[in-house]
């Protein structure tokens, strides 16, 4: 049940995060548009800003508590290789990943955004589904 | 750098720092979690369900407050996406992107604030997910997917 809570309160913190930046600057707070457009060299200030500060969140968190967050990786180094490259492809492809399409997306209750976030929940829990027969 | 630039840059990293704080909260930095919230018919984890529902909640109202701003605090127009069209591209990247989110339980989000723990594995993560991008991004695969839609 603890859980559930910390995952309401850190969602809706995420979700501040999002409501500061559409309201402060007017940009979508989409991690892998703002990491993509970093990477070409586009609005690299405020890209290396967001990059920063989502670095320092998690030692903020071990200020505040005490202890890092628990992160347990089970998949192996290929699964991480090839994985890895399809978020970033997918991602960039798709025009969003679970931040963009899904934090401010689904907010603005933009279509495109509700179609992404069902396509990639269902290719997710597929994908999980189907690897449970073999790991 | 005009002193609203400025103040622009500031308000993203401390954007970034609260969004970095929230997954670090809510569990969500463990793949594990993502996996479990992923894997319905074995032993369902629902933790992602309230902290998307949490995020989408407070993002909506921030969402509706823009929508009666003209222009935001420190800029001079909104910029979002125009574009109403959920054509292959979308479909398609999604469900991509959806399998190698399914596979390893990182998201961009989580893979950039794990540098924070300097792992090994996410980072690596990080590293394919960066190369995957800009293959896209340079449309070294422009011929395949042209060919497609």
């Amino acid at each position: 049940m603890a859980a559930y809570i910390s995952g309401l309160y850190g969602g809706m913190l995420i979700g501040l995060s999002a409501a500061i930046l559409m309201l402060a600057n007017g940009r979508v707070a989409g991690v892998s548009g703002i990491v993509g457009r970093l990477l070409q060299g586009v609005q690299t200030a405020t890209g290396a800003a967001f990059v920063a500060g989502l670095v320092v969140g998690p030692i903020l968190f071990r200020l505040l508590s005490g202890e890092w967050p628990e992160v347990v990786l089970t998949a192996s180094l290929p699964v991480v290789v090839i994985g890895g490259f399809l978020v970033g492809y997918g991602s960039r492809m798709g025009s969003g990943c679970t931040s963009g399409h899904g934090v401010v997306g689904l907010a603005r209750l933009s279509r495109r955004s509700v179609a992404a976030v069902a396509t990639f929940m269902i290719a997710a829990v597929a994908t999980v589904y189907l690897m449970g027969f073999f790991v | 750098m005009s002193k609203s630039a400025g103040f622009r840059v500031a308000v993203t990293f401390v954007s970034g720092a609260i969004f970095g704080l929230g997954l670090a909260i809510s569990g969500m930095l463990n793949p594990a979690r993502v996996r479990g919230f992923l894997d319905i018919t074995r032993d369902w984890d629902p933790t992602l369900a309230f902290v998307l529902g949490g995020a989408v909640a407070v993002s909506a109202i921030g969402m509706s407050l823009a929508r009666w701003m003209r222009k935001p605090l420190l800029d001079e127009r909104f910029h979002v996406p125009e574009t109403r069209l959920i054509d292959r591209r979308l479909i398609l990247g999604s469900a991509i992107f959806g399998v190698g989110w399914g596979m390893v339980g990182l998201c961009p989000g989580p893979a950039v604030a794990l540098l924070s723990l300097g792992l090994p594995a996410t980072i690596l993560f990080l590293a394919t997910m960066f190369a995957g991008m800009a293959v896209y991004d340079h449309r070294l695969g422009v011929g395949l997917w042209r060919r497609a839609s």
